[in-house]
């Protein structure tokens, strides 16, 4: 490795942020023609670290050298102009713009005062075909995939004479068939001389197509090392600092009574069509039933109109014997389900406020928390002290807007309040989409442990591994039906990819690699 | 009471205080442009405002409607809804005052108050209009309380014009005296300045802004609707209600500031041809302010004493009044570009990063 060239070199980076230290004198180095993986936690310092070196932020202290020239980045044009482009996490397009459009738009070949839209045509499917992007120059990017509209943030840097180029977790937002691709890419892009830097908090990518990883954790670097001679266990362990275990343990379910039944459910979706298409199925006490299917077969529906969010066209959902379909929230709520949503940030959270008035969220109006319709605040200043400490949620303060909060930690304090309602039915919807290892660990440990204390847990995910590590039971929807139910021990990916993609009933039928 | 103080001017003052002097800045500079003194015009300003017992009370006077309406705007704001209807909450604020005023007769201790309560409740019912709108057909609260302005201006001048005009004059008849929230005793005080008890009701709606919003369960349950309508819906809040409630309160805080301006001020109630601005100027009021009670309250003053002394500017220095209006327009625009002002702050300070580095 160290033979290569070092074409990045930052020394003694510090960066702080008020009430943080996000950088503190890092050190990072990236040799030509390498893919380097920056692994941390939510919050570690990963991406500040990269948007310093996209001249996003300037660091406080330290140096950067390009091509082993001191450099002072104090802005994105200056990173472009050195070579540096980055694909962000969320993408900067304009949606009824065309790819090519999108590509030039900044820096557009000139042909008098008019746009040359025909040189940039075809620099872009040069581009394109170098580096086997496969993508068509002339499509809108509304009418493009995720995946593609990442594609044409790879090229935008590519067209700007990027040979540096920043991933901030790209793959949060693909499917993994996207995903596999974009490793290829990646692959073509190193091959071709180009050197990348992977943000990301995957431990599966890292191995699959780093070359050297350096972790980072609490805006410090801990280590720096070749990916040939690691496993994911030594990396899980330097990231989160302390030992992980990738595996969950899990006694044998103790089945009770029937916690939710939900029988023949029809609700419309968003276009007015059956989403729900008579689901059945019943949730025990003392186990966690999996939702396995592909996002988009009515699963947000589902969660919707148990929670009362959605109105139900017929069928029953009874929780302990009383009905509530159609139900208001409130009393579904008060019946005893809780509910982690899918979106935290939507459903789950109300950034602006403090953690303390975030706790209350659905329960603000109880004798406990109010009197008189006053607000009690010292009952909730107690109640969100004591979930912050008894979940371990990591804020400065209860005071503390839950905007700053990391994912991982707005998440813990979203368990941490609708475990604290005593549900008998809790609903965990992507509990853990967008955390790392260590807050998936937790969030993982706590549903098990509502399970064994004799809650009933329907888990709904679109991630398969999830759904097979957690679940006691696993039930696939497609098209809104159960269209099948299995025992974890007894299938496998590929089975329940099969499953879920209804492959035996129509024959042909899209994509059944549903392999992580 | 601490955190309060924290709250206000805890970072986000320094953008106001620096917006007001640029704006007299720019003021200055126009002035000298004219051929003007700027020196002379602001001391001519200040003491109009402060020179003498009668003038101090009439900034008073001016100052009160803009706490009402700058709160109003900036109740409905952290409700999550833009009322640009504190005019015509403000209109119909006085004709229910009037109204009750004029065409009843009762002993004070009930006349009053009933004017008070009618007056707010006539410019909670014209918020209300707009909030239901928007809950049940989810029309845009802006377009809705635009037009309601226009609609309450011509609805009002009708009222007067066809059942409580004196013959003969342009206006209403005099209220009954048993309506009136005149402070005799402090007018006499301050040289026959129009003092009157709104100004008491206007501190005592600060301070219920911030209990109500703050403080109690109505008002966590508007905030969250306010801020995050999904979370509100999952939490069992009903959305729809909450716009309505906060659009009636939005309306009853600019109705209270067109009541005082009938039972306190003018004592009747003119046909008038256009809007006032009073409810206009409530949303600047409100963003100098931060949408914060006490920011509000401050804001009221600023704007309330800066319109009133532009007199004494005209008196005093020659200057004319329409000056002020660039001052205020030209504080409004640096408040709403906060980016603006951290540029210049950060490049007037560039020896304080050293300074932070150490510590």
């Amino acid at each position: 490795m160290d033979k290569a060239r070092t074409v990045v070199e930052m020394r003694n980076i510090t960066k702080r942020f008020p009430g943080i230290v996000a950088n503190d004198s890092v050190n990072f180095k990236l040799s030509q023609g390498e893919i380097h993986a920056l692994l941390g936690e939510n919050g570690a310092g990963k991406s500040t670290l990269m948007n310093i070196l996209f001249g996003l932020y300037q660091p406080e202290e330290g140096e950067i050298f390009v091509n082993e020239q001191e450099v002072v980045i104090d802005g994105p044009n200056k990173a472009i102009k050195l070579g540096i482009g980055m694909v962000h996490q969320h993408f900067k397009l304009v949606h009824p713009f065309t790819v090519t459009e999108n590509i030039i738009l900044g820096s557009e070949p000139k042909l008098g005062f008019a746009v040359n839209y025909k040189q940039a045509h075809k620099e872009v499917e040069r581009l394109s075909k170098q580096y086997g992007l496969n993508v068509d120059p002339y499509a809108k990017i509304d009418e493009i995939s995720v995946g593609m509209q990442q594609r044409v943030e790879i090229l935008k840097t590519l067209y700007r004479g990027a040979d540096i180029l920043i991933f901030d977790e790209p793959t949060a937002v693909l499917t993994p068939q996207e995903i596999s691709e974009l490793l290829e890419i990646m692959r073509n892009l190193v091959s071709q001389g180009k050197s990348i830097v992977l943000i990301t908090h995957k431990l599966k990518e890292i191995m699959a197509i780093a070359d050297t990883v350096t972790i980072v954790r609490r805006g410090k670097v801990i280590d720096s090392l070749p990916v040939a001679g690691t496993n994911p266990n030594q990396l899980a362990e330097k990231m989160v600092g302390r030992e992980v275990s990738l595996k969950l343990d899990k006694k044998n379910a103790v089945l009770g009574e029937p916690a939710l039944e939900v029988d023949r459910l029809v609700v419309k979706g968003r276009q007015g069509l059956n989403a729900l298409n008579e689901t059945s199925f019943v949730l025990k006490r003392g186990e966690i039933l999996g939702i396995a299917g592909v996002e988009g077969n009515g699963q947000s529906e589902l969660i919707e109109a148990l929670t009362g969010l959605r109105p139900v066209s017929s069928g029953s959902i009874k929780i302990s014997n009383m009905e509530i379909a159609g139900a208001t929230p409130r009393t579904i709520s008060e019946a005893g389900i809780s509910l982690i949503p899918e979106d935290r940030h939507k459903h789950g959270l109300v950034l602006d406020f403090p953690v303390r008035e975030n706790m209350v969220l659905e329960t603000y109006y109880t004798p406990q928390f109010n009197k008189r319709g006053f607000m009690d605040f010292d009952a909730i200043d107690k109640h969100a002290e004591r979930l912050v400490k008894e979940f371990d949620v990591r804020t400065p303060s209860i005071m503390t807007e839950a905007r700053a909060l990391s994912g991982g930690n707005q998440q813990k304090a979203i368990i941490a309040r609708e475990v604290d309602k005593n549900p008998d039915v809790l609903i965990a919807a992507q509990p853990t989409r967008g955390l790392d290892v260590g807050a998936i660990e937790f969030i993982h440990k706590r549903l098990v442990e509502q399970r064994n204390m004799g809650k009933a847990v329907l888990l709904i995910s679109y991630e398969l591994e999830e759904i097979l590590q957690l679940s006691d039971r696993i039930a696939v929807i497609y098209e809104g039906r159960i269209v099948g139910e299995v025992n974890p021990a007894e299938t496998n990916d590929q089975e329940l990819g099969l499953m879920m993609t209804n492959y035996k009933q129509s024959q042909g039928g899209p994509s059944s690699e549903q392999t992580d | 009471m601490n955190k309060l103080i924290k709250a206000i001017t805890g970072g986000s003052a320094i953008v106001p205080i620096v917006a007001i002097i640029l704006g007299l800045l720019v003021g200055a500079i126009i002035m000298l442009i004219g051929g003007y003194d700027p020196i002379l015009a602001y001391r001519s300003l200040i003491n109009k405002v402060f020179g003498n017992p009668y003038d101090f009370g009439e900034t008073l006077t001016a100052i009160t409607p803009l706490i009402f309406t700058g709160l109003s705007v900036a109740f409905a704001f952290r409700t999550g809804l833009f009322n640009i209807g504190a005019e015509g909450q403000y209109i119909m604020g006085m004709t229910g005052a009037t109204i009750i005023g004029v065409s009843v007769h009762l002993p004070w201790y009930i006349h009053a108050p009933l004017a008070v309560i009618v007056g707010a409740l006539f410019g909670g019912f014209w918020g209300m209009i707009a909030g239901y709108l928007k809950a049940a057909r989810g029309v845009n609260e802006v377009i809705t309380t635009i037009m309601l302005n226009w609609i309450a201006l011509h609805l009002a001048n009708y009222i007067v014009n066809d059942y409580l005009l004196e013959p003969g004059k342009g206006r209403s008849y005099m209220i009954d005296e048993s309506a009136s929230v005149t402070i005799g005793w402090l007018s006499r005080l301050l040289e026959d300045a129009r003092m009157h008890w709104g100004m008491l009701i206007a501190l005592l709606a600060v301070v219920f802004f911030y209990v109500f919003l703050w403080r109690t369960k109505q008002g966590y349950e508007l905030r969250v609707v306010g801020h995050n309508p999904d979370a509100a819906k999952y939490a069992g809040i009903n959305v729809n209600r909450g716009v309505v409630k906060a659009m009636f309160i939005s309306g009853v805080l600019a109705g209270l500031a067109g009541v005082f301006q009938v039972l306190g001020v003018f004592l009747n109630q003119a046909v008038s041809a256009s809007h006032t601005g009073h409810g206009f100027d409530g949303i600047a009021v409100a963003l100098l302010g931060g949408n914060n009670p006490v920011g509000v309250l401050l804001g009221a003053i600023l704007f309330g004493s800066l319109s009133y002394g532009a007199a004494g500017m005209s008196f005093g220095a020659d200057v004319p009044p329409e000056i002020i209006r660039i001052v205020i327009g030209t504080v409004i625009f640096f408040v709403a570009a906060p980016g603006i002002i951290r540029w210049i702050i950060k490049r007037r300070l560039p020896g304080k990063k050293s300074k932070g580095e150490v510590i």
